[in-house]
């Protein structure tokens, strides 16, 4: 029986300005950085309330998990805004988009009323779009 | 974006700012009741909004970033005498005190555990990496 998520990955064009796009934008935090020598960095963050999960930041340009060429369509995809890699929560949706807003996060969608509560939709700096949703109070 | 569909909207740019002030100086000797004053907010609704918007008083919500920022501190090696004056504390009993009664540890437990866990990422990181994705990568080559 699987029991939960510890580890999700997402594919990002520049693990640095990725690295400061959700530290000093989103406000989560490094949970682990490792250099692995000189082949690269693993690195995982976190929203700072939820400790069992751990997000890795993995660049698309490294050309060995994927190879080359599908490095650089895969690059062209995020920057285009192909892929969605979740849905973040908060506890108040308006002062959220506000700050994020004021940090320069680029939302594709204003708050809404929808019917689970309320939601928006941002993009990271390397172009996957996030749902922003506060629930609605009890809905699952 | 329409006043009916996004209510209150002045209200939610003071508090944010409010909130982002705290962000910025939390590890200075700031008073709450001169950042509800700044923000044109009596003490009370400035408290009451805070709470309801970030589920933790402003008190709390300063106390929760100045642990953070210790336990940032201490895992960079900064002594703990050091790490209090930092961040404002009173006393280095006083941080003690509110340290472990956060984070389960005393500073120094903290700091030993920081360093042995920054020890053996330096010697050994992929053992804190899941083999699948350091396979993928190419590390184990």
């Amino acid at each position: 029986m699987i029991t939960r998520l510890s580890h999700c990955s997402f594919f990002v064009l520049d693990q640095d300005s990725a690295k400061d796009f959700y530290v000093n934008k989103l406000g989560f935090e490094v949970r682990l950085y490792a250099p692995i020598g000189d082949k690269g960095h693993w690195l995982t963050v976190a929203p700072k309330d939820q400790p069992e999960l751990e997000i890795s930041l993995i660049p698309v340009d490294n050309g060995i998990m994927f190879g080359p060429d599908i490095a650089a369509r895969l690059a062209d995809l995020i920057r285009e805004g192909s892929f969605g890699f979740g849905v973040f929560e908060c506890t108040d949706i308006y002062a959220t988009y506000e700050e994020l807003k004021s940090k320069g996060v680029e939302f594709t969608k204003e708050p809404t009323k929808v019917v689970y509560g309320i939601e928006a939709m941002f993009k990271d700096d390397s172009g996957n779009w996030f749902a922003l949703v506060q629930k609605k109070e009890g809905y699952k | 974006m329409s006043e009916a569909s996004y209510p209150k909207i002045y209200l939610y740019k003071r508090l944010v700012e409010a909130k982002q002030y705290i962000d910025r100086h939390f590890a200075e000797r700031i008073d709450l009741n001169n950042i509800a004053g700044a923000a044109y907010f009596s003490k009370y609704h400035f408290l009451r909004l805070f709470k309801k918007t970030y589920g933790r008083t402003p008190h709390q919500y300063l106390t929760s970033l100045r642990i953070e920022r210790a336990k940032e501190l201490l895992s960079a090696d900064m002594p703990c005498g050091e790490v209090c004056l930092a961040l404002g504390f009173e006393s280095l009993s006083s941080f003690t005190r509110l340290f472990k009664r956060h984070v389960k540890l005393t500073p120094a437990e903290y700091a030993a555990k920081a360093r042995q866990m920054k020890d053996s990422i330096a010697k050994e990181p992929l053992n804190h990496v899941p083999q699948c994705f350091a396979e993928k990568l190419g590390w184990l080559e």
